[in-house]
């Protein structure tokens, strides 16, 4: 179960009108590397990883939905006021006839989310392999998505988003080394 | 170079098993650490299996060899 705050985790300004961005950062919101993808996978493996990670899992999990709201709120107030004439000049032309305005799980290209993007091994390293993974691909979409903006409002977002990629990949590297601890051994730090 | 392996390639924990659980408790649910997670780079001169030993085993290297079977299979029967 969720206790929902109707707040976003960090503030989310957008300075420009600026259609094609939203196209761009769609690539976060339903893309390979994107939030939903980071959700879904952390908040599935959690129910077969051994027990002393699986509520890093699920908190990981939990805040990458949090993620996924600021993305679609970028992405929401890029788009909210443009012409069809906008959204077509943006490149947003394909998604404008099938869509209007609304949001969709797709990546910036227009390929439709799909659950062969996360895996589920069953096996705790593999699996903490692969978030770690997508931890460090999302950190540098996210450095991408900065380089092609020209949105300070927005990049200031982006830039706090980026952070949490690598505290994240932190985490999972620290799982992974809960996981090697042999069972009565002393801990020396 | 000779190197102990001061680590287990096994680990095991046992998963909670509630009374509304309906499959009988599994017991011990075990996974595998690999050598490989235990060494960041892997440094020159490693002690070395014979040719002959290491075509069997996949390796060359004495500290990567890792033999897996399953388990699991005393609960077959």
């Amino acid at each position: 179960m969720w206790v929902y705050e109707k707040k976003l985790q960090y503030p989310v300004k957008v300075r420009d009108c600026n259609p094609r961005l939203a196209k761009y950062l769609i690539e976060q919101y339903g893309g390979a590397d994107g939030e939903l993808a980071a959700a879904l996978r952390y908040l599935n493996q959690r129910y077969t990883i051994p027990e002393k990670v699986i509520g890093l899992l699920t908190d990981i999990g939990t805040e990458e939905f949090a993620h996924l709201e600021m993305i679609a709120t970028m992405i929401y107030k890029l788009t909210k006021d443009a012409t069809p004439q906008q959204m077509a000049a943006a490149g947003l032309g394909d998604h404008y006839v099938n869509h209007d305005s609304a949001l969709y799980y797709h990546d910036a290209a227009g390929n439709p989310w799909t659950a062969t993007y996360i895996q589920a091994k069953g096996d705790p390293i593999a699996d903490l392999y692969e978030d770690i993974a997508a931890e460090e691909k999302a950190r540098a979409t996210y450095q991408w998505l900065i380089d092609i903006s020209d949105d300070p409002d927005i990049n200031d977002s982006l830039r706090f988003l980026r952070e949490r990629e690598i505290v994240h990949s932190m985490r999972f590297r620290e799982a992974v080394e809960i996981l090697k601890e042999e069972k009565g051994k002393k801990k020396f730090f | 170079m000779t190197r102990e392996k001061t680590f287990t390639l096994v680990k095991s924990y046992k998963p909670f098993h509630s009374k509304f659980d309906p499959c009988p408790p599994i017991g011990r649910k075990y996974y595998r650490t690999p050598p490989n997670l235990y060494i960041n780079f892997q440094p020159p001169n490693m002690e070395q299996f014979t040719p002959e030993e290491a075509l069997k085993y996949g390796t060359l290297w004495k500290f990567f060899y890792d033999f897996y079977d399953n388990p699991y299979r005393e609960r077959e029967t």
